[in-house]
């Protein structure tokens, strides 16, 4: 059949069963929206602040829903604003697609105007990108496209139209065929022969390997990574902690992965872990990092990381693989699945003096009582009063760490966080992302006021879609983690980190047509929380807490990962 | 027992299979860049397969880099194989012309014996010069280029390292891990 080519993208699209785009439009990417125009009843369209607003919500919403996310952005500038989306995709290995349109072809390589070369910019953080030439090739590339965000370990990837592909004259032939039959095209078929599109196929031998390294071990330790909220692999992962009988740190990504709430669990690992965790790292004789890269805020220092133990690193990218920690044994594949094969031949164990141990250094939250709101103040009333499986989306800092130690994740997409990337103003993008792939939930916000900064502009977004999600600024008037450097490190040379400037964000949040509450105790937190919910529309929480509250505890960079700075 | 690597600096020769797609030369490059590995040569060519190029790439580093660059270059979407290529099992060749200036007869001479002596050619001539083509180890074409050093040289253009493994094993035994992928099925 002969359709117009944007025609054929909008049907692509719904192959892959695409409801909701993200994205801002201009004049190279017109034809696209045009026709989207046609098919505004099967694509959902937001319409954002800005493109980089646009790239978080996409990824918000693919990291939420484990959908791949869409995002439109014009050529030029609108392309470039997406590069901190990506980039923050790339590192939290989420699949979005990303579509941008170029100049025609006539004027490409000319320095046209809002000509850029985004193919190239993006080729470093994303999976693969396209720069389409041909109409005729449309189906294949976006299959292929989705084909490859979607599998193996997920990420962004970046397809480029130029618009002379997509005017309206072009026609193309074009069947529609749903992505589960279209994954065998010819194009994708080439594609999984030699490259990883499907999950390797974890090696038996290696399943037994470890089998019988468990039951050697007498103190094991495992370790909840990002690869299991992205893998959707938390049952299989449940399964595996209850069998092993041992405690299970959780990493920054790998929150929802397993219940934070769990006795096993205990809690974050790293420079803001948990003693628990941190200690168990320490004490183990035995470590299974579940799709972790051992990062350097988790790893630390990779010389003296777990070098007591034998190190085993389950991961779907065999490049993570002695990257930055050297393991003494490793299974590559899909972590649901080595799980599930781990899980039928594992035996129940039992640890009860090593679980003792670790588990009874496990420390209960103290919500401190005083008159000054403090952060724990803050944390434990949403905890208190939103419904246990709301979403939480945090922005990057001191906020982002109090919010992770406090709040108990329970099942993957229900943490969205900036992990590898450490986007400042990802939060409100990821937020408004997560609401619109998860109406019936709740959405939090948490932030602080200098990420809160960044990107606030999205509160249109969130006023226009009638969006109720629920910003909470943790407001220090300070950049709180650099300060928190400075003063531990840095002599309390507070250079340029201190935020005493506008604007009052309960007049900005009025501006925007949303309800702002400014706080500063811990009746005024419940009360403002309580009317947010109950208006059901979106708000701002302006929480004033103390400038120098630190997040505790705190392992310096590079340092062992027991010597705390901060208890 | 952990993986034991030699951590001694030296030489090692990368071989990978790539289509042939816009862009795929620099995204290679690029790869090696980010990642902060120095490139000594890199060579790219036609292979049997149509659509398919050869990259040579030679790179100074330790067993756990090497190993790692090798995964990472398996990543890449047009990346269709890489091996690195041991220097005790493969052949390395690189090829150079060299101009030498050689005024008078007697200059000429002695370059064009020195040539013979490293089974060099000698392609082009002019009252002012010579032009030199040798094919070889880098190390006989590096000893050849000192010894032309004496009589002035003009210009020289290079190609880089390239290698191919001796005896019957190719790239193409090596098309990825292959007890990690089963062909057989597709799911994607």
């Amino acid at each position: 059949m002969k359709v117009r080519s944007t025609q054929a993208i909008m049907e692509c699209l719904l192959e892959q069963e695409v409801d909701t785009v993200f994205g801002y439009p201009g004049g190279t990417i017109l034809n696209l929206y045009d026709e989207l125009y046609n098919y505004k009843d099967k694509i959902h369209h937001i319409l954002t602040a800005h493109e980089q607003g646009a790239a978080h919500a996409a990824d918000g919403y693919a990291r939420s829903t484990g959908k791949v996310g869409v995002c439109f952005a014009t050529s030029g500038p609108g392309a470039t604003n997406l590069t901190t989306g990506i980039a923050t995709a790339y590192m939290d290995s989420s699949p979005v697609v990303f579509i941008t349109c170029n100049v025609a072809e006539p004027l490409l390589g000319k320095d046209s105007f809002q000509e850029v070369d985004i193919t190239g910019i993006a080729m470093p953080i994303t999976k693969a990108t396209y720069l389409v030439r041909d109409p005729a090739t449309i189906p294949d590339v976006i299959r292929q496209a989705f084909a490859v965000a979607a599998t193996g370990r997920p990420g962004p990837v970046l397809i480029d139209f130029l618009k002379n592909v997509t005017a309206p004259d072009q026609m193309i032939e074009y069947e529609f065929v749903h992505w589960r039959e279209n994954r065998g095209c010819s194009s994708i078929r080439s594609l999984a022969h030699t490259h990883e599109l499907k999950a390797p196929e974890p090696n038996s031998d290696d399943i037994d390997i470890l089998v019988d390294m468990i039951g050697q071990a007498q103190k094991p330790l495992v370790i909840c990574g990002g690869g299991v909220v992205r893998g959707r692999a938390d049952k299989q992962f449940m399964e595996f902690a209850r069998k092993l009988d041992a405690p299970v740190a959780i990493t920054l990504m790998g929150g929802g992965g397993f219940p934070g709430s769990h006795e096993l669990a205990t809690g974050m690992i790293g420079m803001h872990g948990s003693r628990a965790s941190n200690v168990a790292a320490n004490q183990c004789d035995l470590l299974i990092a579940v799709g972790c890269r051992f990062s350097d805020r988790v790893a630390l220092n990779p010389a003296t990381f777990a070098s007591q133990a034998k190190i085993v690193h389950i991961d779907i990218d065999r490049s993570e693989i002695d990257k930055n920690v050297l393991t003494d044994h490793h299974i590559v594949g899909n972590a649901r699945h080595v799980l599930e094969l781990l899980n039928q031949r594992l035996t129940q164990q039992e640890h009860a003096a090593w679980k003792d141990e670790i588990l009874s250094l496990k420390r209960d939250t103290v919500v401190e009582e005083c008159d000054q709101l403090t952060p724990k103040q803050v944390l434990e009333t949403i905890r208190q009063l939103v419904p246990e499986n709301s979403i939480v989306a945090t922005d990057v800092g001191q906020h982002q760490m109090w919010s992770i130690q406090h709040f108990h994740f329970e099942y993957p997409g229900q943490l969205l966080t900036s992990g590898g990337f450490g986007t400042m103003g990802f939060g409100l993008g990821a937020a408004i992302g997560a609401k619109v792939g998860n109406p019936d939930k709740v959405v939090i916000h948490t932030t602080g006021d200098g990420c809160f900064r960044m990107n606030c502009h999205e509160l249109c977004t969130v006023e226009h879609y009638d969006l109720p999600v629920i910003t909470v600024i943790f407001n220090n008037g300070c950049l709180g983690m650099v300060r928190q450097w400075q003063n531990l490190i840095y002599n309390q040379r507070f250079s340029e980190t201190t935020l005493d400037r506008g604007p009052d964000f309960v007049k900005l949040a009025e501006a925007y047509g949303l309800n702002g509450y400014r706080v500063t105790n811990r009746t005024e937190m419940e009360q403002a929380l309580t009317a947010a919910l109950a208006s059901g529309k979106g708000c701002v929480i302006d929480a004033v807490i103390d400038t120098d509250d630190m997040v505790r505890p705190m392992v310096p960079g590079g340092a062992h990962i027991t010597n705390f700075l901060l208890e | 027992m952990k993986t034991e690597f030699n951590m001694e600096k030296k030489l090692y020769t990368l071989a990978l299979l790539v289509e042939d797609i816009p862009g795929v030369l620099s995204q290679v490059a690029r790869l090696f860049s980010r990642k902060g590995y120095n490139i000594e040569s890199i060579v790219s060519g036609e292979t049997d397969k149509p659509g398919i190029t050869r990259i040579t790439i030679v790179l100074l580093a330790d067993e756990l880099m090497i190993s790692q660059i090798a995964a990472q270059c398996r990543k890449l979407l047009p990346v269709q194989a890489v091996k690195i290529l041991d220097e005790a099992v493969s052949i390395h060749r690189e090829f150079a012309l060299i101009k030498v200036k050689a005024d008078d007869r007697n200059k000429r001479d002695e370059v064009i014996q020195i040539s013979n002596i490293f089974r060099a050619n000698i392609i082009d001539v002019s009252r002012e010069s010579l032009t030199i083509a040798i094919f070889g180890e880098k190390s006989k074409t590096t000893a050849l280029i000192g010894m032309l050093e004496d009589f002035g040289i003009l210009e020289i253009a290079k190609t880089g390292t390239l290698a191919i493994e001796r005896g019957r094993s190719t790239i193409y035994d090596d098309n990825k891990l292959k007890e990690e992928y089963n062909y057989g099925k597709n799911v994607l």
